[in-house]
């Protein structure tokens, strides 16, 4: 069966573009992107100068610098808001490109899975380092 | 996956050239977008080279000429050559705009006329606009209001009307639906079958900040839809080609602002 909005068979103009009407879904997202936005620009800030803070820093000594419980929060803060904000602008992306329906499901699975799955490794990353170096 | 190319059928190939200005002081060339249904082909580009003595100072007078002494098999829409009724929306020299308002001046070198980008064409210069007018018609572009009529005009204050008209007269009222705005959208192009446009998102905003309307949230919920209303990425295209000087990405920024407003 086609989609309701989709050319084909014998629909009429009308039904197309109403198509399956309104998803009443969307304005969380897009309101957790702008904020997410925001955040980034903080976090990245910090990032910036947590990395020129350590330029030419040996591996002990750059973990050690991040194990600074306030780096580390920093960190992990810098990891949310930049994951989450990735894996909702992806979606946007794929559900501008995409227009096969099982091939946009895919990708956004795919996309949130594999957001979610980096999030988390970043995190422990960030907290065994916290939580081993210099015990 | 969105296309990026033409399909073959429709790769533009190169026409027939007509030099109708032979020893003409004051002559130019208009390559214009040709595909008729009925022959099969492929669309081409003719060129026209016609004497600007002999014709208006518009796009649409040239255009005109070549239909009226060149060439009779030239197809385009025309009304009020006045930029009020929007029908002779094209894409003049890579941007859209009304081929009556367009001083055949503001073009340097050759005139490149093809039709209202991304829309089926129908033939020649003559875009298919059911499926806008259905979108139209589908955003419910009249007055609703479930108090009784009153017995004499409904009454709006000055800065009500504003809203409408525009300090400046370019509101959203200001709209003539020629679709110049939608069809220079890319995010129109790739999803318009399901995102209702700048020009269509206008008439909403135009509905939903009239101040006689009673159908406000209604009319929020049928445009709370990932692909409705927010396929709009600011690209602002809309903005820049509308040539009555309307901001439809401003009345789209408004709707969004009230959808956050209304949570």
């Amino acid at each position: 069966m086609s989609m309701k909005w989709e050319n084909k068979g014998f629909k009429t103009p009308l039904a197309r573009a109403r198509g399956l009407g309104a998803s009443r879904s969307v304005v969380d997202n897009w309101v957790k992107l702008r904020v997410t936005a925001v955040a980034n620009v903080l976090v990245i800030a910090w990032f910036l100068w947590f990395l020129k803070n350590n330029i030419g820093a040996s591996h002990a000594e750059f973990t050690a610098d991040l194990a600074d419980p306030r780096n580390a929060i920093m960190m992990i803060l810098f990891i949310i808001t930049v994951f989450y904000h990735a894996s909702l602008g992806c979606r946007e992306i794929i559900e501008d490109y995409f227009h096969s329906e099982w091939m946009k499901i895919a990708k956004l699975v795919g996309a949130y899975m594999f957001f979610f799955t980096m999030g988390v490794a970043s995190i422990f990353s960030v907290l065994k380092i916290a939580f081993t170096v210099g015990v | 996956m969105a296309k990026f190319t033409l399909p073959q059928n429709s790769k533009i190939k190169k026409g027939k050239h007509i030099d109708a200005a032979k020893g003409a002081k004051n002559a130019k060339t208009f390559k214009v977008y040709r595909w008729d249904p009925d022959d099969g082909g492929n669309p081409r580009m003719d060129s026209y080279r016609i004497n600007l003595d002999e014709c208006g100072p518009m796009v649409l007078d040239a255009v005109i000429y070549i239909k009226d002494k060149i060439d009779a098999t030239l197809t385009f829409r025309r009304s009020c050559r006045e930029g009020i009724c929007g029908s002779c929306a094209m894409n003049i020299d890579g941007t859209n705009t009304l081929a009556c308002t367009k001083a055949i001046d503001d073009i340097k070198g050759d005139a490149k006329i093809t039709p209202l980008p991304h829309m089926p064409v129908v033939k020649d210069l003559v875009p298919d606009l059911n499926h806008v007018y259905a979108q139209y018609t589908s955003i419910e572009p009249w007055l609703k209001a479930d108090s009784p009529a009153p017995n004499r005009e409904r009454l709006q204050s000055a800065d009500d009307a504003n809203l409408l008209n525009g300090e400046d007269g370019h509101g959203p009222a200001g709209c003539i639906l020629c679709f110049c705005c939608s069809t220079s959208c890319p995010s129109y192009w790739w999803n318009g079958d399901r995102f209702l446009g700048p020009a269509i998102l206008l008439q909403a905003y135009r509905w939903i900040a009239d101040s006689r309307d009673e159908a406000t949230g209604e009319r929020l919920d049928a445009l709370e839809d990932p692909f409705k209303l927010y396929r709009c990425h600011t690209i602002m295209n809309c903005t820049n080609t509308c040539p009555k000087g309307l901001n439809p990405a401003k009345a789209i920024a408004e709707i969004k602002k009230l959808m956050v407003a209304r949570r």
